[in-house]
């Protein structure tokens, strides 16, 4: 037997990012439930998030930011040999969402399959990506994190309609003589899985905040910390902090706690909302847009969410 | 030697003026976290977390939700 040939590295060739067109204001949110635009803000740092109506599908949102991460990277559709979507809210469990989404981007035959680790869910995409590519199992690898939120929240529960939103995010992995995607570190504290959960079929998304909010602002910063630790990179090097955006105040006090002094912070949550696993690549491809980040320079990524799981990884932004 | 009432009140007087803002001369025992001091559940967590590595006990969510004034802190941090 013979071992596949990889290549010495891999790294982000293109990200893209896409957001359904209903805008909800806290105000909209304001008339159907008791809060206020001063006590969202405050608490979790949003203005507004959109939403996907009936006609458009978690699969719909993938398709869309998938389609535009292949065009920003220049590659075709049959470039790509294997299709990773992260996601925690299909709505039909099977088939997978990567086989769909791949069919839908004329994608022909690429290996296809779906992660869940929920928030985390694209830095562990992220990081299967790029070892498929280091170790030979494929070529030109699209990533997605997809989430349609909306369809698990009860809209009358202030604890969590006024935090998650819809959304999708990509990014398209290639090969690369350096390293453009650095070691990750993982792992999860499954003695806190109630904290996040959906319970059932007949249930709705919820969360105890508070055990959350310890856990993130506490146990999140070491797993940062050591990401660039293994990846050799101080963290006043980093051009980019984009962590899962949850809520405004964790994002802030985990950045504190870092040390990544010259990094722009990533806020995409203001306008964005909670999108789970498409939270970190549309964040960043958003900022990529607006030219807040340098090409060549480094982010730090850092998933974490229900189960409760956690990822981080340091990129080389396109 | 545990701590007197004093000791704990000046330390929580400045984590509380850290994370909030609040001068911690406001922070008196009588004063309810809530409706006198205007501080939030988030804020409360991130007290709380300060408030173990200050005095080294631990506050649980579902204790803390039962801490309303500065006193009740007190006297959880000295049983």
């Amino acid at each position: 037997m013979r071992l596949s040939q990889g290549a010495p590295g891999a790294k982000v060739l293109a990200f893209g990012g896409y957001q359904p067109a209903d805008v909800v204001t806290n105000e909209d949110l304001a008339k159907r439930i008791e809060t206020s635009d001063e006590w969202i803000q405050s608490r979790v740092g949003i203005k507004e998030r959109r939403v996907a109506g009936p006609q458009e599908s978690e699969i719909d949102l993938a398709v869309q930011a998938g389609g535009k991460a292949l065009a920003a990277s220049g590659l075709a559709a049959g470039d790509i040999d294997l299709v990773i979507v992260a996601t925690c809210t299909l709505e039909a469990q099977i088939p997978n969402a990567a086989a769909r989404v791949a069919h839908r981007l004329g994608i022909a035959a690429p290996g296809a399959f779906d992660i869940n680790a929920a928030c985390a869910g694209f830095c562990y995409a992220l990081s299967a990506a790029s070892d498929a590519v280091r170790t030979g199992s494929a070529t030109n690898v699209l990533v997605i994190g997809t989430e349609k939120l909306s369809q698990w929240i009860d809209w009358d529960n202030r604890a969590v309609s006024v935090i998650f939103a819809d959304g999708a995010g990509a990014a398209v992995v290639v090969p690369s003589e350096t390293p453009g995607i650095g070691p990750v570190v993982w792992g999860s504290a499954g003695d806190k899985s109630d904290a996040i959960a959906i319970k059932d079929r007949a249930s709705f998304l919820e969360q105890e905040g508070q055990t959350v909010f310890r856990w993130a602002t506490t146990a999140l910063h070491p797993v940062a910390q050591l990401a660039c630790e293994r990846a050799g990179v101080d963290p006043a090097e980093l051009a980019a902090f984009v962590p899962h955006q949850a809520n405004l105040r964790i994002i802030e006090a985990i950045a504190r706690k870092l040390g990544a002094d010259n990094a722009v912070i990533a806020k995409d949550i203001v306008l964005a909302g909670n999108t789970s696993a498409a939270s970190i690549p549309l964040a960043l491809s958003r900022m990529i847009e607006r030219g807040e980040v340098p090409s060549g320079g480094l982010a730090l990524l850092l998933g974490f969410g229900a189960g409760l799981t956690y990822a981080s990884q340091v990129v080389e932004i396109p | 030697m545990a701590l007197t009432e004093q000791e704990i009140l000046a330390g929580l007087g400045k984590i509380v003026n850290e994370i909030t803002g609040i001068p911690a001369a406001e922070v008196t025992p009588e004063k309810n976290f809530v409706d006198d001091l205007d501080i939030d559940s988030l804020s409360m967590v991130e007290i709380a977390v300060a408030a173990q590595d200050e005095f080294g006990v631990e506050i649980p969510d579902d204790q803390l939700k039962h801490l309303k004034t500065v006193k009740d802190v007190i006297n959880f941090i000295q049983a």
